[in-house]
């Protein structure tokens, strides 16, 4: 069994784990002012229903998801009045704004009286999925797609295992680490939940073999299930990601381009599977999550449970004082988190950690040139040439990058890791990715405008045709008023001989008369 | 019977041979490039680069005569496309970095219509002393409407970036 618990590649750094784990997940309080983004999943943005100067109630309903679209609903994260909807900046590098709902808290925390209370175990797969959906949840691992649709294209297609993911490989993030010693119970029930949901066999939760409290816990409440088995996975980076995890427990590989399911597996974020318990058992729809507060510039270390929307500014305030001013904030983890220019940002679904990193904790040597070394060809975990990629994205040769398995690449960063020539690979990557797709924005709107500029050609021919149709229907018109007026003139004329012949009839008729009385 | 059909048959092989014959010996020379090359072009018709129409650039690029970088609305993206395509290394200096957008401003656009009658894609939408908007998703950037604005209120200006279209600029060389 074990020889197949190992993945391709990866690297592993230096987990500086343990500073966040000496205490109990603790529950932050409700900020004065929360930015829900419209958008803060994979897919679509959400439809706001309500307007400004609309109050809330905890729970209630303030976005919703659009139809068939990738898109997932939002609500209120706690009670109070909806006083703004417009832009925010986004908790993201390139420092631009997103549409958001404001709501300004009351402090009561009012929360909307829970619906009809039912088993959630005898629930349909499609009644779990449309609840799950309607709790506005998403894969909490950091992709954020919407988990309703995980569970109906999983119930479509034959999956056979439902694995959890608890490896949370990146360094910093302890967050699915605690919640898994904390709320094991609720993650098993979640997961069940999932499972019926997909029709799945078993549950495996693949727990890297740092997390030994976690592994405890999560085998203590799998315990009762037989199908629910907890399978501890070697340590190395990016096990977190889907492809990898399912190449660790079940010796199968993801096909290039292909998903979980081509081999029989769905992977789901602990945290996710949480939150399904919460929303159909608690009647909790997604309004908070856990999040990772360290780096050196943090003085106290700690996971905290923060409502969503919450700045993140205020956040680390309550987290206690900076012990100095950080070099760089980073959303999400080390290697792939996003870099923060400013922290008035809110928390998003997505945010599984806020790092406050000080200098001796990035990396800002000056990259030299490449000496062809393959260290990253055998850190990429997808097997590819992160040399050859890179070298043909610095050429904008994107076309020639993508012959390398550009688009397989999942930019885990163990390339940039181990180069020791400091190029900044998963940078070159990020760039060469983007360009690709305005490319196919750009090909997109050709195609749009093109279409536009021969439906407004074929409605020019048309209105022209019409209008010649129109001319000669009038000219016609015309004419046959001109024929009819003639023929009418005609007819007067001929009316009027005939009664002259008939007066000059009558005429005649009348004088015989005449002659005839005369005589 | 079976003479008619005997001759009908043999009539009809005959000039069908006769027109397959004078099909191949009488062939039109049509190059196909041109009609590919045609296809890329936006298809608006907007004269931007000096030849009547999309056809008459597309002629004049296979030809020779004219620079794969002379349509402005295609823009890099496009110029870099043609030159793959016609097998020439374009020198793309020149071209604007980022596709350009009309944007009206609205304080003095006096909602004479004459902007809207003149795009080719339909982007702009407007009536009678309303004013006008642009749709940036269907506008080529040709420049048409401006050229027509009699309160010359229309300025070209780059497609403003959103979360969907930001990604990470090329890193500084090493």
């Amino acid at each position: 069994m074990f020889n197949k618990l190992k993945i391709r590649g990866g690297v592993h750094a230096e987990e500086r784990k343990e500073q966040s784990t000496g205490q109990p997940v603790r529950t932050l309080g409700i900020p004065p002012r929360l930015h829900l983004p419209l958008r803060q999943h994979a897919g679509k943005p959400a439809e706001p229903v309500v307007k400004v100067g609309d109050r809330v109630k905890k729970g209630q309903l303030i976005a919703t998801s659009t139809g068939e679209d990738v898109c997932a609903s939002l609500h209120a994260p706690t009670s109070g009045t909806v006083t703004a909807i417009g832009e925010v900046v986004a908790p993201h590098p390139s420092q631009l704004t997103t549409t958001a709902i404001t709501i300004e808290s009351d402090g009561l925390d009012e929360s909307l009286q829970p619906g009809e209370q039912l088993d959630p175990m005898s629930l349909t797969p499609a009644e779990i999925a449309d609840r799950v959906d309607q709790a506005g949840i998403v894969g909490l691992g950091g992709a954020t797609f919407p988990a309703a649709l995980k569970l109906k294209s999983g119930a479509r297609q034959k999956i056979d295992t439902l694995i959890l993911n608890g490896s949370e490989c990146e360094p910093y993030l302890t967050c699915d680490d605690m919640l898994m010693r904390e709320r094991g119970e609720g993650i098993i029930s979640g997961a069940r939940l999932i499972q019926r949901a997909i029709g799945a066999n078993r549950i495996v939760a693949g727990i890297e073999d740092n997390k030994p409290e976690a592994i405890a816990a999560m085998t203590a409440a799998a315990a009762p299930y037989a199908d629910v088995l907890v399978q501890p996975i070697p340590t190395r980076y990016p096990m977190g990601s889907a492809k990898q995890l399912i190449q660790a427990i079940m010796g199968r590989e993801v096909p290039a381009g292909g998903r979980s399911s081509d081999v029989g597996a769905l992977v789901h974020n602990v945290a996710t599977a949480y939150a399904v318990h919460q929303a159909l058992y608690e009647h909790r729809p997604l309004i908070s999550r856990l999040v990772t507060v360290s780096g050196q510039c943090i003085e106290q270390p700690q996971n905290v449970e923060v409502l969503l929307g919450t700045p993140v500014s205020w956040m680390l305030e309550q987290c206690g004082s900076l012990s100095q001013t950080p070099a760089r904030v980073v959303m999400g983890g080390p290697m792939m988190g996003q870099i923060l220019h400013t922290t008035e940002v809110p928390i998003t679904k997505g945010a599984s950690g806020i790092l406050a990193l000080a200098n001796p904790e990035i990396s800002k040597t000056e990259p030299s040139p490449c000496i062809r070394c393959g260290s990253c060809v055998s850190a990429c975990p997808m097997g590819l040439v992160p040399l050859e990629m890179a070298r043909h994205a610095k050429g904008d040769d994107f076309d020639g990058a993508k012959e390398f398995g550009l688009r397989d690449c999942i930019l885990c960063g163990s390339c940039a890791y181990v180069c020791p020539s400091h190029i900044p690979l998963v940078h070159y990557f990020q760039f060469a990715k983007g360009e690709l797709s305005s490319q196919r924005i750009q090909s997109r709107k050709g195609e749009l405008t093109k279409s536009l500029a021969e439906a407004r050609k074929a409605r020019k021919e048309r209105e022209e045709a019409e209008k010649a149709a129109a001319k000669a229907e009038k000219a016609a018109k015309a004419k046959a008023a001109k024929e009819a007026k003639e023929r009418a003139k005609a007819q007067k004329a001929e009316q009027a001989q005939a009664t002259q012949a008939q007066a000059a009839e009558t005429e005649a008729t009348d004088a015989p008369a005449n002659e005839e009385s005369g005589s | 019977m079976i003479t008619a059909v005997a001759v009908l048959t043999l009539l009809g092989l005959a000039l069908g041979l006769m027109l397959g014959y004078a099909d191949k010996v009488f062939a039109v020379e049509e190059n196909p490039i041109v009609k590919e090359v045609e296809s890329m072009l936006p298809g608006t018709h907007c004269g931007q680069c000096g030849f009547a129409g999309c056809g008459g650039a597309a002629e004049a690029m296979v030809r020779g005569d004219a620079s794969v970088t002379c349509c402005p609305p295609g823009g890099r993206a496009l110029a870099q496309a043609l030159a793959e395509r016609l097998g020439i290394s374009a020198d793309l200096s020149g071209m604007a970095s980022e596709p350009m957008i009309a944007v009206i401003e609205e304080s003095l656009c006096t909602g004479c219509c004459r902007c809207y009658r003149v795009c080719p894609t339909d982007a702009i939408l407007g009536s009678t002393k309303q004013i006008h908007a642009v749709f940036a998703d269907a506008c080529t950037g040709c420049e048409k409407c401006a050229d027509a604005c009699p309160e010359n209120c229309i300025s070209m200006r780059p497609e403003q970036q959103t979360l969907d279209t930001w990604h990470w600029p090329k890193p500084a060389a090493a």
